[in-house]
Formats: C-alpha cells, structure tokens, sequence
C-alpha cells in the first residue's frame, strides 16, 4: 500500500530557482516576503563556507535596493539550517590570511544586521556554529519545533568567530550564552525559546503566518532581562568570568585547552562593546585556529568523518538479536533499540533480562528520552527468554561470557535457525576470532563487533575482520554501527584488536610501577597532566582488576612481544574479591571514600609519563605492521573514540610524529636499557620513515 | 458461506495481583507484555493480520482505543485496522467471538484478538459535588465570585471514590458483585463450607499446574522497567487450606454471608491475546491450529442473579448442536465466585431449573469436578475482567489439546447480568 503520509509530502522543500551565478542559494517572493534558500551544490548538509557567504553578499547588494516587505532566510535541506562552518575551508587558514576571510565574512553578516527592513531566520533541525551565526545576524529567528541551536567550536579548539560572541550575549543572558559557548551544549527547542534565541517556536505548519507576523512587527522580540544590564559593567563581568574560568579549568585545563579561557578573557574585556568585542573575536579566532590543540582536535573532527565514512551505506539490518544479558549485552541492546532497531535479547535467565530492561530506562533518561519516545525504544527492545529472535534476526550479536567452549555451542544451535543472510557477529574481547570461526555457521557471515562499555557512552565498535569473512558482512556491520550512531573502526583479528592492544600496556606498566612503590596518585595525575581522561590506575579500577589480569595474561600467551609483568599481588587481590571499582574496593579503596585524582600534576615525571605513554605508540606501530589496522590516522581515531586518548594531542601515532621518530625511538631505546626489553622498539618503525 | 476457524496459538501475561497501588503495567503495556513474544513466535510477519480486537473495560484517558495502540507498539504497523470492545466481565470473549464471525463469514482471514485489564490503575473519581464545584470555580469570572465559591470548598470534595469499587456495583440493582454471589448461594443452598474448598481446591490446581510447567507457553514473562521479570501468576497460594480459609470473615454481607475474599476472584493485572485464522491462512503460513471454534452464544438475565449468565450461555450451545453432558469433555466456568459456579453446576443438576427455565425434561446432567476448571481459576489467578474471557478460551484450547479431549466450552457470567459461550473442538 502507498504511504499516505509520504504521498502527501512534498519531495523537496522548494523549487525555487538559483539566481544566475549563484550556486548555493535559492530565491523566491512570496507576498511581498523575500526568501533566500540556503542549497550548498552537491551535498545533503548545508555549511556556512567562504563560497556561502560571498554569495550572500551579493544576493543582498541587490535586495537591499529592492526594499522587500522583509526578508527570510532558511534552509533547503530537510536535515537541517546548517551544520557549521566549513571546516575543510578554514582549516587550512593561517594569521593574516584567516583574519581577513573572517573579515570578509564578517562584512556580510553586518551588512545582513544592518538592512532597513525585518529580517527573519526560520530554523530547523541543527543550526550549529556559523549557521548560528548567519541566524542571529538576522532581527528575528523562528524556529520549527525540533530546531537545535549550538556552538559546538570549542570542541574544536575554537570559539564562534562569525560574531556568535558578541551577538549571543547581546540577544540572551550573557551568562547562558556563554555556558552554551563554552560547554558546546546544545539548545533545543523549547529551551532556546526559554532562552530567547527564537522568538516564536511553531510547526512547520504555521511558518507562514509566524513569518507575516514577523513581517508586520506583531512578534515580540525576546526580552534579555536584568542580568544582561548587571552586566554591563567591567567588575560584574569579572565576577562572573571568574566563576566561569574555575569551572572550565575542571573540565578543560588551560594549558591544553586554550579556547575557553580565550572566550572569557574576550567578554570579561569587551562585553557590552560590540565592536570591540568584533575585533577581538577576530584576533582571538585567529590566534585559537594556528595553535596544536585546535589543529589536532580539528584533525579529530576529521577522522571521526573518516569513520563514519567507512560506515556508509545501508546496513539492510532491521531486527538484531543479542545473546546473553550481561552488561554488555544489555547495553547494546538498550542502545540498540534507542536508535530504533527492533531488539530481541536473549538469556537463559529472566533477572538479567529484567535488569537489562532497567538499565534501558535508565538510559533513556540519562539521554533525556520524552516519555513516548522511552516508551517505544522499550517496546522495540523485547527480552527473548525462548530465543525466539533468532530465526528473524538480521544481525544476531553474540555477547556471551567469554568462553570459548559456551560460544561454540551457541554458534552450533544457531546453525538451523539463522534466516538466510543473517549475520552472526561477536563481541568477544579476548577470544581470537580465528579460534572462533570453525564453529560459526557460516565464516564468511561472521565477524566481530566489539563495543566498549557502557554503550550508551563510548562512541567507538572495532568491526573486526578475519581471513574468511566477506567484504559485505564487513560493509553491513559497519554500516550498522553508523546507523546506531557509534563510530566504526575497521581492524583485523589480532590478541586484544587494536584498541586493548594499544591500551594494556598503559594499564599493565601502571601496575609495574605501583609494585615498584611508586605512588598511584601520582601516576594517575602524570597521565591527567599528558592529557589521558583517567589515569591508569583507576582505569585499571574501572576495567576491574580482574578484566586486566586475564586481559594481561591472554596478551602475554599470544603476542611475539614481551609484555609488562604482571606482579604477584594482583591475583591476590582479585582472589580476595579486591577488583576495582565495582567491588567498592580496589587499587583504590572507594568503600573507605577514596578517589582518584583529578586535578592534573604540575609537574609530572616525564619519564613516568613516557613509561605509560610511549608503549601505546609502539603497540600502535605494532599493530599497523600487522595489519590490525590499515593506517595511522584509524589508530589514533580509534584510541580518541573509545578510550578518550588525549584528543588535543591527536592519537598515540600522531603524537609519535609530532615528538619525531627518532626521538621516540631514543626514548624507548633509553627506557629498554633501563627497565627491560618490553621497551624495545617494534621494528615496524623503520617502516614509517 | 460459513467457514472453519481456528485459534491457532495465543499467549498472556501472568495475572498480578493488584496490591493496593497501580501496577507495573497499564493496561496496553500489558497486552504489549503478551503480544510482542507472541507475534514474533509466529512464522509470518506482525504485519500479516486483517485486524486487532481487544477487550478492556476500564480503559485509562492515555489509552483511548486501546487495541489500536497496543498494535501500533507492537509493531503491526500503521496501517493495521484496530477496535476495542467492552461488554464488562466479557470483553476478551467477545473480541474472540467478533473475529470468529467475521472469519467464519469471510470477510477476515487472521485476526488478532484479545483482552486486557489493569485493575490496579483503575482511576480514583471525583465526588460529583466535587465535580461542579470545580466546574463553578472555573466559571466564575469576578475575585469575589471565586472568593465566594471557595467558601463552598468541602474537605470531603477530595477525597475520592475509588473507580474499581464503583465498577463492581450493578447499576441497576445497586448490588456488589459479592452480594449477586451470596444470592446465589441462598438460592441453591451452597454452604460455605463447599464454597471454601472449592477455593482450595483451585488454588492447588494452579499451583500444580504451575509446577508440572502446563501453563508454558500460555504464559509468558512480562518485564517491568525496575527491572522484575514477573513469571507467573503470583495469587496462587499452593498452602491454601479449609482451615485457613475458614478464618476469614464474609466481605460483602457481614456477619452472616458466605461469600469471602478467600472464595471470591482476585482483582488483578493482565493480559491475553489469541490468534484466530481461517483455513486458507492456516495453509498460507503453514500453521498448525490448537482448537477449532464452532460456536458461541451471549445470553442475559435479571442483574441481580448475573453469575448464572453461563447456564443461560452455554446451554444453548449443547441444545443446538445436540449434545449432552457428558459429551463436553472439559469446561472454563470462569470463577468470578465460588459460589455462584457452584451455582451454576447446581443448577444444571436441578431438575425444575432445568425444565423450566432450559426446556429440557430433565437435569442437564451433573458437570464433574475432573472436568471442570482443571487448572484451577479466577479464584487463584484472578479475574482481570477484560481479560479473562479470552484466558479461558485459550486455556480451553491448551487443557483440551494437552488432554485429547474432544469438545470444550468455555464460558463466564458477566457483570449486569449477561454471559458469553463459545464451543471448541479439537482441531
């Protein structure tokens, strides 16, 4: 039967013609109401490019001598207004040749600000960094239900430099404004009308009368209340900023994260001064665009892309079936079904399955689900105590406990029961694949998915690859990752893939250096100071004592490479129940309230930092000798995105070659001689050049 | 045309029991609980059915149509033709009976049909008084007015009437079920003491069946969001004695009744669905039927006797297709009470009931204990009133396969005072 729904739709959201010479805008007048349709050529997401905005500037010499009743700005792409600027463009960019494209740009959205008539954005789906910008350099913004203002620069080692600091805090409460500048939170759309942002949140349906009203005047424009005025002045502003300063410096300290503290140091100085605070915006931007941390972290932007990329096309999975309830099982289920598979997951018992389902809910809450769209991620996500998923399953993950011998015997009954096509994958994280492979139904359907827990926070799978499994079951997984909103790495069978590959000796040298009685607190903080999310030893907590002993020793068993050992006193605390975080007690005692530093050491041991650090690139060149990975760039994104591996530094292998070859090599030789041949370098790199 | 129809597979929740706070589940997530396992232990699609029924009688304001939603959240897609269908105590045999008709007739040819009760989300009301005060406060325009019509405010405006014990008092004859029971029970001389072990006797014939694992398949785990896997029905008392029972005081008609809680149903939470299909589905999806429905009837009476709604139901049923006692192999008498089933049998073994008001010459015949409720009833496992009538038409179609027997019926009294039949065979 036809869909009705779709039948009623139109395919495209205008047919209006491009003006001659232009090639990213559309232009229609509608009651007296100039449109401008924001279409960049050749791709299905808007960005605000150098192309976009001199376009623009065009478009409105011309409009501005024809005086329409007003003028609207939207987008044309059904996903959205716009995702940002365009990073490809300005990434290159350098000093003075930045600073005068962002004048240029600059120019047009004044030039936008200044027109004699009302000017109105009307905003859907995302409309981030410069689309944001371009937005608030109109009088008025309408927003369409869904709408989801942000600035997300600072993730890029950034801060908005198309006016979005100057033009925000002038149009909100400074101090929200800044919140969304430096956290790079985003603003929904309830919440942006709250906030002020729109000045009227209405169905697409009533675009139309909103955009007359705003025509005629009769929209109220957002009120910026009192605490804007409190703030006018310099000592108010230094208040505030010092407050907003301490609270960056926890999240994103300023020796390896500069933007924040740009931004602050920009309002506290000029707030109130909007041209001033122009100019600075500029310099700042310009300054923030040449410094490592933006660079790498823009380079971070660009192999998540890559990822994502690698994960293209249709996954052809509706229904995926997980076996086994534990916490891994529950967690991809749960996220699963977030996304909007159908989700059957198995196991023999009905509590883990109960507690599956809890986990799911409270997921849904912890990613501010509506009540209705909780509700139908948990329809879709059905314990299967009988296995009944099996047979419909497009794709069945496997997520049994680790054994060999239990996995074997799943495979076997699944023989009968998967649907022709189906692919069986395995979240095994210590099982070698081709030990595995025998046993599946069918080798060239079968393959890993390794998630990294929890889920629903983790944004990295290793789609892992054996001798026989075909190209398609690869493309489909991935695929399916991408489809579930997580990054896939494509990597290939090997003790621990690559990311535990790279990771453990992090963890195991940790432990080597607390049984030489080396303070743990002290480690930890090194690696908070080199830029790791959580030092070793309490990621060694978190993982459980008991993961890293049997991770350690099946590493040790497989590779041709030595590993660090593994002192005695870990089986002992692992035989006294001692394991980490989920025991409450550990390396670290938590019953006892005890926690983990977090506040980066100032002056960190450098060779304890190299002692963690400079054994991940060596695993990483390991691992691309053996193919595990087929280049650096899916190392270094893969160690970003599943273990949060210094991003302002670029990944383990992009640090070896901003530090030099030759000198990570000496490093290495100096550390083999002084604390054993687990530091000898992997011959690989004389491979790198 | 009239064409075979077969119930060919059919799955419910556990029924639990309402425990003095709104359950887990309201009424559709239940009927999502049961649906979901069994639509996807079918060899077609969700998307293969011609139509939903499903029974509720209270339904809640979130769920209106609860049939329709229940199959959108199942998954049987946008444009699968859904209706609810609520005759009190009735409700999910009459969706069974509705889709039976239209199979028979040819117009449907797999329906999806079922029943669905939260007893314990049952809403608290308002006091009427209460209802216009608001609806006055509203009204007035002018602060004095309102400050006038607040001095009119009652404590008692809020403190509620709750809905369930409202639903369970007839409206014409403004009786509690309990007391159309005790009529019963004075009517046919059923003592207390039969009517207790009668309970008894139900509650070890769930229990057993509980434990020799009859009920799998039937009854499938429903998964709160605390994360409790509720697996059976949790009314059941296996320890349930004369002796306990006999401590319990009347809780209808004090101090003399006989009907108590102990040998009343339970008020609970549930589910059931059944899948209903014609011949040409049944060969299309290479399904393999449990039951064949060859007939049902509904019948009514004075409200205030409403428990003897089955011997006016069902009787017809044997008249029509010419059988006697004997020749129904097993029975569902759905437990509203213990007494008014006794009634009942009682009546199918009295002699003037059954000339006078059946029009045979005699008895009907005497309706053995072996044969009747063989897996226990309402009385153990509650009475979610939408629900249970397609419970005992499924159950019917499982006891009758697992025993071989050859014809069932399955039959209840209805609240107002009607009943509702429907005759099985073994497919």
């Amino acid at each position: 039967m036809t869909d009705v729904m779709q039948a009623i739709t139109p395919e495209t959201m205008t047919n209006a013609p491009r003006p001659e010479g232009i090639r990213n805008w559309r232009r229609e007048e509608k009651g007296g109401i100039l449109r401008l349709w924001l279409d960049c050529e050749g791709t299905g997401t808007n960005v605000i490019s150098e192309d976009v905005l001199r376009e623009l500037g065009s478009l409105l010499d011309i409009i501005a001598d024809d005086r329409p009743r007003a003028l609207a700005i939207r987008s044309a792409k059904p996903a959205g207004f716009a995702a940002g600027a365009d990073i490809d463009g300005f990434s290159a960019l350098r000093g003075a040749a930045a600073r005068e494209k962002l004048e240029q740009g600059h120019a047009v959205l004044d030039t936008l600000a200044a027109l004699p008539f009302p000017t109105i954005a009307v905003v859907h789906g995302h409309v981030l960094g410069g689309g944001f910008e371009l937005a608030l350099a109109c009088a008025h913004r309408i927003g369409i239900d869904g709408v989801k203002f942000g600035f997300p620069e600072v993730q890029l080692g950034l801060h908005p430099g198309l006016g979005g600091t100057f033009r925000l805090p002038a149009l909100i409460d400074p101090v929200e404004a800044m919140q969304m500048m430096l956290t790079g939170r985003s603003a929904h759309d309830r919440k942006a009308k709250r906030l002020g942002i729109v000045d009227a949140l209405v169905p697409e349906r009533h675009v139309e009368a909103a955009l007359a009203a705003a025509a005629d005047g009769r929209i109220d424009a957002a009120e910026t209340g009192f605490r804007a005025a409190a703030l006018r002045t310099r000592a108010a502003r230094s208040l505030a900023a010092g407050r907003m300063r301490s609270e960056a410096e926890k999240k994103a300290p300023v020796r390896h994260y500069p933007a924040p503290h740009a931004l602050i140091a920009l309002w506290e100085t000029h707030g109130g001064d909007a041209a001033a605070m122009q100019k600075a915006e500029i310099a700042s931007f310009a300054e923030l665009l040449d410094s490592a941390t933006a660079q790498n972290l823009i380079r971070a932007f660009f192999l998540r892309r890559k990822l994502k990329s690698a994960g293209r096309g249709a996954d052809g999975i509706d229904h995926v079936h997980v076996i086994g309830a534990g916490a891994m099982g529950a967690e991809i289920a749960a996220w699963s079904a977030i996304r909007g598979k159908r989700v059957t997951l198995e196991d023999v018992a009905l509590e883990p399955l109960g507690a599956a389902i809890r986990q799911a809910s409270k997921i849904c809450d912890a990613k501010h689900l509506s009540g209705i769209e909780t509700r139908d991620a948990l329809d879709r996500m059905m314990p299967d105590p009988d296995g009944l998923g099996r047979s419909r399953a497009d794709l069945v993950i496997e997520a049994a406990p680790e054994k060999r011998a239990l996995k074997e015997k799943i495979y076997a009954a699944l023989k009968d029961e998967l649907k022709p096509g189906a692919i069986l994958a395995t979240n095994t994280s210590s099982i070698p694949l081709a030990d595995l492979t025998p046993a599946a139904p069918d080798a060239a359907r079968f393959a890993g998915l390794h998630f990294f827990n929890p889920v629903s926070k983790m944004q990295l799978v290793e789609v892992v690859a054996h001798e026989r499994a075909a190209k398609e079951t690869l493309d489909r997984l991935a695929a399916f990752t991408t489809a579930i909103d997580r990054l896939p790495a494509r990597v290939h069978d090997y003790p621990g893939f690559l990311v535990n590959r790279v990771l453990t000796p992090y963890l195991m040298e940790a432990l080597l250096l607390v049984d030489e009685g080396r303070d743990k607190r002290e480690i930890d903080a090194a690696a908070l100071a080199f830029g790791m999310p959580m030092g070793p030893v309490a990621l060694a907590d978190t993982v459980g004592l008991d993961i890293c002993l049997e991770v350690a020793g099946s590493l040790r068993g497989a590779l041709d490479r030595p590993m660090p050992d593994t002192p005695d006193w870990l089986a002992e605390m692992v035989g006294k129940g001692h394991v980490g975080r989920k025991a409450d007690r550990g390396l670290y005692d938590y019953s006892g309230g005890e926690e983990p530093p977090d506040t980066p050491a100032e002056d960190p041991d450098e060779e304890l930092i190299d002692r963690l650090i400079l054994p991940m690139c060596d695993a990483g060149v390991e691992c691309l000798r053996k193919r595990v990975a087929s280049d650096a760039d899916t190392v270094d994104a893969a160690m970003i995105f599943a273990t949060g591996w210094a991003p302002f530094r670029g990944g383990p292998m992009h640090y070896a070659e901003t530090r030099g070859h030759s000198a990570i090599l000496e490093r290495l030789r100096m550390l083999e001689g002084r604390h054993g041949p687990r530091f000898a370098p992997d011959p690989g790199w004389d491979d790198l050049g | 045309m009239t064409r075979p129809v077969y119930l060919v597979d059919g799955a419910r929740t556990p029924f639990l029991k309402a425990r003095g706070k709104p359950g887990p589940f309201t009424p559709v997530d239940l009927a999502v609980q049961c649906g979901r396992p069994l639509l996807m232990r079918q060899p077609f699609a969700e998307t293969a059915f011609d139509l939903v029924i499903l029974g509720c009688v209270n339904v809640i304001q979130d769920e209106m149509n609860p049939a329709r939603v229940a199959a959108l959240r199942q998954g049987m897609g946008d444009e699968q033709v859904a209706f609810s269908v609520q005759i009190n105590c009735g409700s999910g045999m009459q969706s069974i009976d509705t889709a039976f008709r239209y199979i028979r007739d040819g117009s449907h040819e797999m329906i999806l049909a079922g029943g669905t009760e939260a007893l314990s989300h049952a809403p608290l009301v308002f006091r009427e008084e209460a209802v216009e005060w608001f609806g006055g406060m509203a009204r007035e325009k002018s602060a004095l007015g309102k400050a006038q019509k607040l001095s009119e405010w009652r404590p008692d405006f809020f403190s509620p009437v709750i809905g369930l014990e409202r639903g369970l008092i007839d409206p014409i004859t403004s009786l509690n079920m309990g007391q159309t029971a005790e009529i019963l029970a004075y009517r046919f001389g059923i003592d207390r003491a039969t009517a207790d072990a009668y309970a008894v006797e139900s509650h070890h014939r769930l229990a057993r069946a509980q434990r020799e694992g009859w009920l799998d398949g039937e009854v499938v785990p429903a998964f709160d969001r605390e994360g409790t896997a509720h697996e059976h029905d949790d009314g059941v008392r296996p320890d349930s004695s004369a002796e306990k029972l006999a401590k319990l005081s009347p809780a209808f008609e004090k101090p003399y009744g006989k009907v108590t809680a102990g040998n009343s149903s339970q008020i609970t939470d549930g589910a059931s669905w059944v899948i209903l299909a014609s011949e040409t589905a049944v060969e299309a999806h290479g399904l393999t039927p449990i039951a064949r429905i060859v007939d049902s009837e509904w019948a009514a009476l004075d409200p205030a006797i409403m428990g003897l709604g089955p011997v006016l139901a069902a009787t017809p049923l044997a008249q029509r297709h010419g059988l006697a006692c004997d020749d129904i192999d097993l029975w569902e008498l759905n437990e509203a009470f213990a007494a008014q089933v006794l009634a009942c049998t009682a009546a199918w073994q009295d002699d003037a009931f059954c000339r006078d008001v059946l029009g045979y010459d005699g008895a009907f015949g005497r309706i053995d204990r072996d044969r009747l409720n063989v897996d226990g009833g309402a009385i153990s496992l509650g009475h979610p009133v939408g629900t249970s009538g397609n419970r005992i038409v499924l159950h019917l179609a499982n006891a009758m396969r697992r025993n071989d027997a050859r014809r069932g019926i399955a039959t209840e009294c209805i609240g107002g005072g009607q009943g509702g039949a429907m005759l099985l065979e073994a497919a």
